[in-house]
């Protein structure tokens, strides 16, 4: 019970800062579908860093190490989104998938190449992070507290207030809703979607490496995150692009998505029989139904995957 | 001077054709990639970096006997009739507007209908190849209907269903997979009357038994798409439903039915390419495969490569595949072989910018015009 409550908070906690991200994104009026591709390059700062740093340094240093690298990591990559959707008017649906298969390949390339510098025999994609990692988890009795599910809490509080109560949020807001609008007060629309798209960066990025650190100790890159990026997406427009709403529909994956790591505990599920594979579709066929309900009122920002051409004013 | 007028007109007008700008931008985008790829093979390991990058545009060019390539070309082949499949169901698609990028979910659906009916069901092989039609169908279908009647951003719910698709057919074909591998059982052995048959093609490719008529086929139906796209009504309202949906709606067209058409559609494209590809027996499916087969992706390479064109899509499919088979050629403890997809996505990303370099050669071409129009005056 007790692991099934963490494995939820853990994934919720990867849920929430990605969801947010894209959140950030689309409130200033750009698709973000590269999340995904931004979490694999987060994920592969982040392991890297663990691979590379000394495990006998303070654990607050190795903590605050990898969530400023992951941050870069996702923040740098995001600029690729930004970059061409805002500058060059790029189709936001198409540069988001391939940045998507881009960090796919990327993270391969860069992961087997150190391997094999290492080793030439060695030819897989996994990095390795055992000893380091320990120092993100501090055991509380049976619960294993992972300094990221405070991290994700902050950025949640954080989100709320920033959207809300400061001029920056509304003015992002603004961006994502009516540009031209925007933009004829002085705000100006190009800056605030760059800074749309690098905090949905960062955000992506840390949610990266959360998930590649939950409960194991080494990550074969090959595989990426497995479509986390997009069940983040389906959170987000689950909570309605509020950043409220998005920490209670990722409590809500977070369970499912964590009944698939642990229901080999529990005897009554184990009992049932039912295969391994049905656990892992669970999180796709919950958000399925979910989007299917909520899509049809949905409240997405207007102006949301439209260039802002500043000649259509 | 006035004959030197006529000349540069000439040649603008040249520029100026559509299908040129969109051939000179696809090559842009191959000569960046393979350019961006090799800088990333000299970080790797600079000393066998030109060998390498050679290796990946030579592919089977590599062996030395003639014989020997023209079977390995055809192994490149059989690969790129499932890739052209898989393409042309994005490219159909994203005419209505669509990104369907569930074609990989679709592709898996298509394999584990194709396979299951082939060696659990013991069916011959054009059976096989209408179940993966209906199978990648109606899996698009679901993705349509989420579209045209609950507003589901289509990218969103395909990904999902690539996910669903592949567990449903890990489980689904677990009945039939080889004991001591998580492979399916070989289709030649098991059931011969379910592989496709070559008509003699193979003697093409110095007897290389994986080239059937998939190949051809999957030709035939990217030039029937054109014919569709280009000449019928359907392709009109395709067309117009992508261009701007509440015109369409507006002057009669049934926009939520042509929607889910289309993906059915596009979902029976993908199927069909999953059986040409597994019903060769060139590959066998891995029952406990983690990750949703590249094929659908490397699709969204082609059809963008291919200048949103079936005809260019053939011609985009096959450098995709012959890049992708060509890094597979490398040396295994040197370079990673996914160096390959790496340029794949470098070129998809690149694609972005094409209509930017469009619409700037158009905007020169016009402003040169203006200019020499303002000097004759």
């Amino acid at each position: 019970m007790v692991l099934l409550l963490q494995y939820t908070l853990l994934f919720a906690s990867v849920l929430i800062l990605v969801a947010l991200g894209g959140c950030f994104s689309e409130h200033s009026g750009v698709i973000n579908l590269g999340l995904e591709g931004i979490m694999v390059m987060g994920a592969l700062g982040g392991a890297l860093t663990l691979k590379y740093i000394d495990p006998s340094l303070p654990k607050i240093l190795i903590v605050l190490a990898v969530l400023v690298i992951s941050v870069l990591c996702g923040a740098v990559y995001s600029m690729l989104l930004a970059f061409a959707c805002i500058n060059f008017k790029a189709d936001q649906t198409l540069v988001g998938t391939a940045l998507n298969l881009l960090a796919a390949a990327a993270a391969t390339v860069i992961a087997k190449s150190i391997n094999i510098i290492e080793d030439p025999n060695n030819v897989s994609s996994t990095v390795q992070y055992v000893e380091a990692k320990k120092a993100l988890v501090v055991n509380i009795g049976k619960f294993q507290f992972n300094w990221f599910m405070l991290v994700a809490f902050i950025a949640l509080v954080c989100a709320y207030v920033i959207l809300y109560k400061t001029r920056f949020g509304l003015r992002l807001m603004a961006c994502g809703e009516h540009p031209q609008a925007a933009d004829s007060v002085g705000i100006n629309v190009y800056t605030m979607r760059w800074a749309g798209v690098l905090i949905s960066g960062m955000l992506a990025g840390v949610g990266g490496i959360v998930y590649i650190t939950a409960g194991v100790s080494e990550w074969k890159f090959e595989n990426g995150v497995a479509g986390f990026g997009f069940l983040a997406l389906a959170v987000m427009i689950f909570g309605q692009w509020k950043p409220v709403n998005i920490g209670l529909a990722a409590l809500l994956f977070g369970f499912f998505r964590a009944l698939s790591n642990v229901y080999s505990g529990f005897d009554f599920l184990a009992a049932l029989n039912i295969p391994g594979s049905v656990y892992n579709m669970m999180p796709y066929i919950i958000s399925l139904i979910v989007l299917a309900f909520t899509s049809a009122n949905s409240r997405a920002p207007k102006a949301e995957g439209i260039p802002y051409d500043k000649g259509s004013r | 001077m006035s004959a030197e007028i006529k000349k540069t007109a000439e040649k603008e007008s040249f520029l100026s054709k559509p299908a040129v700008q969109s051939i000179i931008a696809s090559l842009l985008c191959i000569i960046v990639g393979l350019f961006i790829g090799y800088i990333a093979l000299l970080f790797i390991n600079a000393q066998g970096a030109t060998d390498a990058i050679i290796t990946i545009i030579k592919n089977y060019f590599t062996y030395p006997t003639k014989a020997a390539a023209l079977k390995y070309c055809g192994n490149t082949l059989v690969k790129a009739a499932p890739l052209l499949m898989c393409a042309l169901s994005i490219q159909f698609c994203y005419q209505a507007g669509l990104f369907n990028i569930g074609a990989a979910g679709q592709y898996v659906v298509g394999a584990g209908a194709s396979l299951y009916c082939a060696l659990k069901l013991g069916l011959p092989w054009h059976v096989c190849l209408f179940a993966a039609l209906i199978a990648g169908g109606v899996y698009g279908v679901f993705v349509g209907v989420l579209k045209a009647y609950l507003n589901v951003n289509e990218v969103i719910s395909g990904i999902m269903l690539n996910w669903i698709g592949l567990y449903t057919v890990n489980m689904m074909l677990n009945c039939v997979k080889e004991t001591a591998s998580p492979y399916t059982v070989s289709i030649e052995k098991t059931n011969a009357s379910a592989v496709l048959p070559s008509l003699g093609l193979e003697k093409l490719f110095s007897n290389n038994k994986y080239v059937t008529i998939a190949i051809p086929l999957a030709v035939i139906i990217a030039i029937l798409l054109k014919v569709v796209l280009s000449m019928t009504v359907f392709g009109y309202e395709i067309k117009a439903t992508g261009i701007a949906k509440d015109a369409a709606k507006y002057s009669g067209m049934k926009e939520k039915r042509n929607v889910i058409l289309t993906l059915f559609i596009g979902g029976a494209l993908a199927g069909i390419g999953a059986a040409f590809l597994f019903l060769t027996g060139y590959e066998q499916w891995s029952v406990t495969q983690s990750s949703v087969p590249g094929m659908g992706f490397n699709g969204i390479a082609a059809t963008f490569l291919g200048g949103l064109d079936p005809i260019g899509t053939i011609f985009a499919s096959y450098f995709i595949q012959h890049i992708t088979s060509g890094g597979s050629y490398l040396d295994k403890n040197a370079y990673p072989s996914q160096i390959s997809d790496f340029i794949s996505a470098i070129i998809i990303y690149l694609c972005g910018f094409v209509l930017f370099f469009k619409f700037f050669l158009n905007s020169r071409i016009r402003n040169k015009k203006n200019n020499a129009e303002g000097g004759n005056k």
